[in-house]
């Protein structure tokens, strides 16, 4: 089969659940999961896990440039043209050896161990991918504007005129650190035709994860507790106390008889979506950026970063959508404050082509002041030395 | 402590004071029937082991009558255990009635105790060197009465040494050499001690014994696996046949003949989910007829005879329990399912999730969200007598819903001829000091086995709070006698 090498990307303006569902939340400690449901499950794209036990991966992203990170797991995607059911690749039986390779080098350096690989998405065949997830995401916030200033203005140092932002690096926190969460994930019951989860922790959004089907879900569970959550979330759980919620209840004067307390329970199920969705408004239905990533025949593979609002809830993810803009699946990482400050900082520059004064006026503060932020964000090694001097230097007279 | 129920209003203190009395001996016996020290699905086992330990200390101080009664209520195991050692080691009660009272009620528990319980307890008494008079008369007393010393002493030899030295008992001469002098060789007249003595040096003798010892013993001569199970199996107890089933089926050439209508129906329950389901499958004629069989019999053991019955029943992921208890709250709700039926004269089970596929029941599996308001609907719909929802309390989909629709149905459809809804819960929730309510309209009883369906469709009016504490302390005195009385016969 011929698919076209550009195709148009499908829009993405905003994460909706279209056709899914948002469950009552089942709360253990501060940790609160939202089941996300979905009716009608087409099973032509499915995914898998496929576990890494590295210590630290690399995987190489041009010539130049390399992307770092511990990642637990590649995720497989496996889809059919024709919409017909696909069998996961975890339990498909077959006896090629290119797929008893392992995907990358491995090498075992003594105190670690490191795996090597050529790209971020490998397609392995031809309806399958094999992906990074969350790292697509990372990768596309760390790469925000990674070329540094296009203009050499002469504030900035030479090594920020020569290599960009490099070294650009971000820190996040495992799962199992937020406390509460693994045992959250344990007592949770899993819907039978559940096939994701809002995350919250101290009833702030903290991940959405939403896969293509059921029973992939089910096995992909337990990756919540593998994946990466920006360190507010960490505080956030050490300090977040059980809250319960109280959506209206049944309203006995409306009840006259069964059919009408089945209403009512219809009704106060519904209450509760609202609610949940109320509660994620930072990332559904907020407008976002997209960016194609991959496209994958009647799938694409995209990711997307909210409008970065330094006084908001930012998120960044990645979505494979249908052609029809059906969501097939979802990760979201919140970004903690800092994050997002230095995102900010970044895009305002890059707006006011990286020239310091103009961006100052831009964010209505004196060009020191600005210099500050960039300082205190972790940009200063993009400025001359004697520049950070005399800005300190002025602020002592 | 615990739910206390709302609007103390304008009680008089002495009112108040009868109502704090009468909620914390409910919420005492009502985690009686289902608290263990074992590790539960949401809670570890240090939890509940705080919490049931407060809570007997706090009985015994403030209501010690009634804590040594509750050993009549028909409570579990561990907590009639946990009485008797807490009332050995407080000493006997000055009132010559009441001490009365009391020894004998401890006697006769410790005779309905299984022999394993009764010789921990004694181990532990020793080891918390609780050894007053009493305590000394009542190892005294048990061993005595004991019909096969030497069976005892082999099977729980050590404990049985320590009952044995901590009580001063005079043993018989034989058995005192075999319990404590170990280094003489001299042979035995008793049989069994002499096959015990045999049985270290020669594989023949080791399938007189007790299974258990048997067991070790067979290691230490290298039996085949199957060789052994086949000339054991008539030294088997039932449970323990009914506990190697599966075992017996993994070795090769062994089968151990059983005749599962034989097991309680709660055990019964248990086994059958240990199974695969490609086994259960394969089997379910069988089976069906096997939990057909047990629910009769034990229906003849305690009659119960109940009129049009709906049970709402939960096999959500939390039913599988914690490893020690694997599938309990499941096995617990399924024998009930099957209890029920033989006992009402027209019976319908609503699951959740739901049943769909309105397969054999024995085919479920602990999966899914725990969605009781839907069920509940379903079941009063059906407009039956009784409805009884067996479920751990935690209902997540969507929380707190069921209380509600039970309540919003008495209030505006059902009024009077609501059916009697009441919630069997067979975890105990540590934080609560009690199993987990579903909330104040419907009543929550601790259940341990399905076997003990009828003695909480009893107890059950008492935790809704309409009954006084005087009716209550009335039905205790009345399971009190009636406990004595079967005694005698």
């Amino acid at each position: 089969m011929k698919h076209k090498t550009t195709r148009k990307q499908v829009p993405l303006d905003h994460i909706s659940l279209k056709g899914l569902m948002l469950a009552p939340s089942q709360v253990l400690g501060g940790v609160r999961l939202v089941p996300v449901l979905r009716n009608e499950v087409p099973a032509d794209l499915r995914l898998t896990r496929r576990p890494f036990d590295e210590d630290i991966a690399a995987v190489l992203i041009d010539n130049k440039t390399a992307y770092y990170s511990y990642i637990p797991h590649a995720f497989v995607a496996d889809w059919t043209f024709d919409g017909a059911p696909v069998v996961a690749y975890g339990t498909q039986i077959r006896a090629e050896k290119s797929h008893r390779t392992t995907d990358g080098k491995v090498h075992d350096l003594g105190f670690m161990t490191a795996r090597v690989m050529q790209k971020m998405r490998a397609r392995e065949d031809r309806n399958r991918l094999r992906f990074l997830p969350l790292d697509v995401s990372l990768e596309g916030f760390l790469s925000l504007h990674f070329g540094g200033p296009d203009v050499i203005w002469e504030e900035y140092s030479r090594a920020a005129i020569k290599d960009g932002l490099s070294p650009r690096s971000e820190r996040t926190i495992p799962g199992h650190l937020i406390k509460g969460l693994e045992d959250a994930l344990r007592v949770f019951e899993i819907h039978t035709n559940q096939v994701g989860s809002l995350l919250f922790v101290g009833d702030a959004l903290a991940s959405a994860f939403i896969v293509p089907h059921p029973d992939d879900y089910r096995a992909l569970h337990t990756t919540l507790l593998t994946d990466d959550y920006g360190e507010l979330l960490y505080y956030y759980g050490l300090y977040a106390e059980e809250n319960r919620l109280h959506p209206h209840e049944i309203d006995a004067k409306r009840v006259q008889s069964l059919d009408d307390l089945r209403a009512e329970v219809a009704r106060v199920r519904t209450d509760w979506s609202e609610l949940h969705a109320l509660m994620s408004h930072n990332l559904l239905g907020c407008p976002v950026r997209p960016e194609m990533v991959y496209d994958m025949g009647p799938f694409q593979l995209q990711r997307f970063m909210t409008e970065l609002n330094p006084k908001a809830e930012n998120h960044i993810g990645e979505v494979i959508i249908r052609n029809n803009g059906t969501l097939e699946y979802l990760k979201s990482y919140r970004l903690s404050a800092a994050q997002c400050r230095r995102a900010f900082l970044l895009m305002q520059l890059a707006e006011s082509n990286w020239s310091l004064d103009t961006c100052a006026e831009q964010l209505k503060c004196t060009r020191n002041q600005l210099i500050f932020r960039l300082e205190n964000a972790g940009f200063g090694y993009l400025l001359h030395q004697h520049v950070l001097e005399k800005a300190r230097s002025e602020l002592r007279t | 402590m615990g739910h206390r129920d709302s609007s103390p209003g304008n009680l008089s203190r002495q009112e108040l004071r009868e109502r704090c009395e009468r909620e914390d001996l409910l919420m005492f016996i009502n985690s009686g029937f289902a608290a263990t020290r074992q590790n539960e699905f949401y809670t570890d086992l240090y939890r509940p082991s705080v919490s049931i330990e407060f809570l007997h200390r706090y009985v015994l101080i403030n209501y010690r009558l009634l804590y040594a009664r509750t050993l009549a209520a028909g409570i579990n195991h561990f907590n009639q255990q946990q009485i008797i050692f807490n009332l050995l080691q407080a000493g006997a009660p000055a009132d010559k009635v009441q001490r009365a009272e009391e020894g004998t009620l401890i006697a006769i528990t410790l005779r309905r105790l299984p022999a394993n319980r009764v010789y921990a307890l004694f181990a532990r008494l020793q080891q918390h060197r609780v050894n007053n008079r009493r305590t000394r008369a009542v190892i005294k007393t048990y061993l005595a009465w004991r019909r096969e010393p030497e069976f005892d002493a082999i099977k729980y030899r050590n404990k049985y040494r320590a009952a044995a030295a901590h009580a001063h008992t005079r043993l018989e001469e034989e058995l005192g050499r075999f319990l404590f002098d170990h280094t003489n060789q001299k042979a035995y007249q008793t049989p069994l001690l002499n096959q015990f003595r045999q049985a270290q040096y020669s594989e023949a003798a080791i399938y007189e014994l007790p299974f258990t010892v048997a067991e070790s013993l067979a290691q230490k001569h290298q039996v085949p696996r199957d060789v052994f199970l086949k000339k054991i199996e008539h030294k088997m107890t039932t449970a323990e046949k009914l506990r190697f089933q599966s075992t017996a089926a993994r070795t090769k050439g062994a089968k151990l003949e059983f005749d599962l209508t034989r097991a309680g129906v709660t055990k019964l329950a248990l086994y059958v989910l240990s199974l695969s389901r490609k086994e259960r499958e394969q089997r379910v004629d069988e089976l069906e007829a096997a939990f057909t069989g047990a629910a009769e019999r034990q229906l003849r053991r305690v009659p119960l005879k109940l009129g049009r019955v709906a049970t709402v029943l939960d096999s959500s992921h939390s039913t599988v329990g914690s490893r020690e208890r694997r599938n309990r709250p499941l096995g617990v709700a399924l024998a009930a399912s099957y209890l029920l039926r033989e006992a009402a004269e027209e019976y319908r089970a609503f699951w959740t999730p739901a049943n769909e596929q309105e397969e054999h029941e024995f085919l479920t599996r602990p999966a899914g969200q725990t969605a009781l308001a839907e069920p509940l609907l379903d079941a009063l719909e059906w407009q039956p007598d009784l409805i009884v929802i067996v479920s751990d309390g935690y209902e997540n989909d969507p929380p707190q819903l069921v209380d509600q629709v039970a309540r919003v149905y008495r209030e505006r459809i059902g009024k009077t001829e609501t059916p009697e809804i009441v919630h069997m819960n067979p975890v105990f929730d540590a934080d609560h000091f009690a199993p987990r309510r579903l909330g104040t309209t419907i009543p929550t009883v601790g259940l341990r086995d399905a076997e003990d369906i009828p003695t909480m469709l009893g107890f059950a009016r008492f935790t809704v709070g309409t009954a006084s504490l005087k009716e209550l302390e009335e039905y205790l005195a009345l399971r009190v006698n009636r406990m004595l009385k079967s005694d005698e016969t």
